[in-house]
């Protein structure tokens, strides 16, 4: 039986060894060479008597990125990888909270590393990769390990301010890319094409399934989500087949008529995830490519991927909702309700999985692990663990979830998960503001800031850049004089939606 | 419409999208990442309201976003066509 992730890279390397298992326009590593290169670095880590940490990896997109993941894993430790579209607050954050020994970075990166305080061993990968391989050392670790030993450590948005480590181990991996890649029909032919950042699950799907099954994945420059048409002939030339993208970068190609100049040749599968896709969107790509499966895939971050999926293959009415479906095999989903007992046919409830996915809780924080990581309430006898999702459902006629709503402040923006909690959080330690209030508003997709205080709008902005990542700076901002408040003294989240919505129509 | 006030409104609705960003100077606004795909959609939907135009893929170059002119020039061109 598996148990180590690693053994997909390396059943592959004795299949295909001099196939390319990652490109991007500057690099090319065959599965061959990906084996190489991370038992170079396996062996950097080990030689330090690093073992069983967390490794910061601080490098651009690229396929080394994924060699140094890799590397860190046969180095008996787990990754933690940190974007350079992280602002440096953030960035500072997860090191304080993984308290890492150890970090790899590259020539685009070394700068900011060495502005950050980070007191353990840093490494430049092209100094990592000419360490020479210690097969003896890294058969020792392999023999160690075990499969619920973690692989990476995911941060994700808190709502207290602090960002929360996602910990997932090599069965949960496993489990998801077995029945992922049965469920979505994926084979050594599949040619992917990556848009999701390296530092979130979702891009775990492609990632894996091409160790596991010897594909190739071309990682998209991002610049050309912006440019639709040439985002297509990308597509093109490298025969793209297979791609699992959140929903915008779906709906930037079919809301702007893409279609009517060029359409992508050698697609067969769009699997699709992130959040609601718009019916309206969805029948454009679904009556524009017709021989296309399309999947609609749901699952958060800490039950490893993905956990339900929904074979869309039909055109859907405008009031319709696509469903998220159902679970994956060996994971079960169970809807509870605020008595955290079962929900009867067609009443809704919170989304709670259970399965070999749930992730290992939040590194080095058991009071918000405790939390979400709950015991089982339907078998109270033996400890069985699930996570609670926030998310509320029903199940449809057919047995298929259909998602409604979150319980809380969390939204989904762009893709992104976020908590509007850490938002405020932000805004409010920035000097010159007083009371603070963040809401989504659904109907143009945006993040509204209310706040009181005599710092300008200008500065409050350039202000949480410093802190923010890019996708959770509010789209708008309004300075107020006072903050209404409900009867119990909380911040009227209602009035605030409401009083936004009709400035929004008198300007019109 | 005169290009003068057409200029005018667009500034308006970049400042509105990022309070910090020189927009009247800034003159590569994509190849620079200033603005990232998120604001392209957004600034995208706000000009078709404002000017009741369709902007369409095949607008979607970098030659038409990276300043104020560009998106000046590009929207004036869709509003006489």
């Amino acid at each position: 039986m598996q148990t180590n992730i690693l053994e997909y890279l390396e059943n592959t390397v004795k299949r295909v060894p001099e196939k390319t298992a990652f490109a991007d326009e500057n690099q090319q590593l065959s599965f061959e060479g990906l084996e190489d290169t991370a038992k170079r670095i396996g062996t950097a880590i080990a030689s330090e008597r690093i073992y069983k940490k967390p490794v910061i990896v601080f490098m651009k997109k690229s396929p080394a990125l994924l060699a140094a993941f890799f590397g860190v894993v046969y180095g008996g430790c787990f990754y933690v990888p940190i974007d350079e579209e992280m602002p440096e607050s953030r960035i500072g954050l997860i090191i304080q909270s993984t308290k890492a020994e150890y970090l790899i970075c590259d020539n685009t990166t070394i700068e900011k590393v060495q502005n950050l305080n980070f007191s353990g061993i840093i490494v430049l990968y092209e100094k990592c990769i000419e360490h020479n391989i210690d097969d003896v050392k890294l058969d020792k670790i392999r023999k160690d390990s075990l499969d619920i030993d973690p692989v990476y450590v995911f941060y994700t948005s808190g709502s207290t301010g602090v960002p929360k480590g996602v910990t997932g181990c090599h069965r949960g991996i496993i489990d998801y890319i077995e029945h992922l890649s049965e469920a979505l029909q994926f084979d050594e032919d599949c040619v992917f094409a990556n848009q999701t950042p390296m530092y979130w699950d979702a891009s775990m799907k492609e990632i894996y399934a091409t160790l596991k099954h010897g594909a190739t994945t071309y990682i998209v420059p991002k610049n050309l989500f912006m440019l639709p048409v040439k985002l297509i002939e990308y597509l093109n030339r490298y025969r793209i087949n297979t791609i699992c993208w959140v929903v915008s970068a779906l709906t930037m190609i079919s809301a702007y008529k893409t279609f009517d100049i060029i359409k992508p040749k050698y697609l067969r599968l769009v699997a699709f995830c992130g959040e609601v896709f718009p019916v309206k969107q969805f029948n454009i790509w679904k009556r524009e490519l017709p021989k296309v499966e399309f999947y609609n895939l749901y699952g958060p971050t800490e039950t490893t991927g993905v956990s339900t999926f929904y074979h869309a293959d039909r055109i859907f009415a405008d009031d319709e909702i696509i469903p998220i479906g159902k679970a994956f095999p060996n994971t079960q989903i169970i809807l509870l309700n605020e008595d955290m007992r079962e929900v009867r046919e067609n009443e809704t409830g919170e989304i709670c999985i259970r399965g070999s996915c749930v992730t290992m809780g939040y590194y080095g924080d058991f009071e918000k692990t405790n939390i979400a990581f709950v015991q089982n309430p339907t078998s109270p006898e033996y400890r069985d663990i699930i996570y609670r999702t926030g998310d509320i459902a029903r199940k449809d006629k057919d047995g298929n979830l259909i998602f409604i709503d979150r319980k809380d402040n969390q939204i989904k923006h762009m893709g992104h998960r976020i908590e509007l909690g850490e938002i405020e959080a932000d805004v409010l330690a920035v000097d010159g503001v007083n009371i603070c209030c963040c809401i989504y508003v659904k109907e143009n997709n945006k993040i509204v800031l209310f706040y009181t205080g005599d710092i300008e709008k200008g500065k409050l902005t350039k202000e949480l850049k410093k802190k923010l990542p890019r996708y959770m700076l509010p789209n708008a901002m309004i300075k107020m004089d006072t903050i209404p408040v409900t009867q119990n003294g909380k911040r009227d989240r209602r009035k605030l939606y409401s009083s936004y919505m009709m400035n929004m129509e008198n300007t019109i | 419409m005169e290009k003068t006030s057409i200029k005018q409104s667009i500034l308006h609705i970049l400042q509105e999208l990022h309070e910090d960003i020189d927009f009247e100077n800034e003159k590569r606004l994509i190849d620079d990442k200033i603005l990232d795909s998120f604001d392209l959609i957004t600034l995208v939907a706000e000009l078709g309201d404002e000017f009741e135009v369709e902007i369409t893929a095949k607008d979607f170059v970098e030659a038409n976003f990276n300043s104020l002119d560009c998106l000046t020039e590009m929207i004036y061109q869709l509003m006489n066509e």
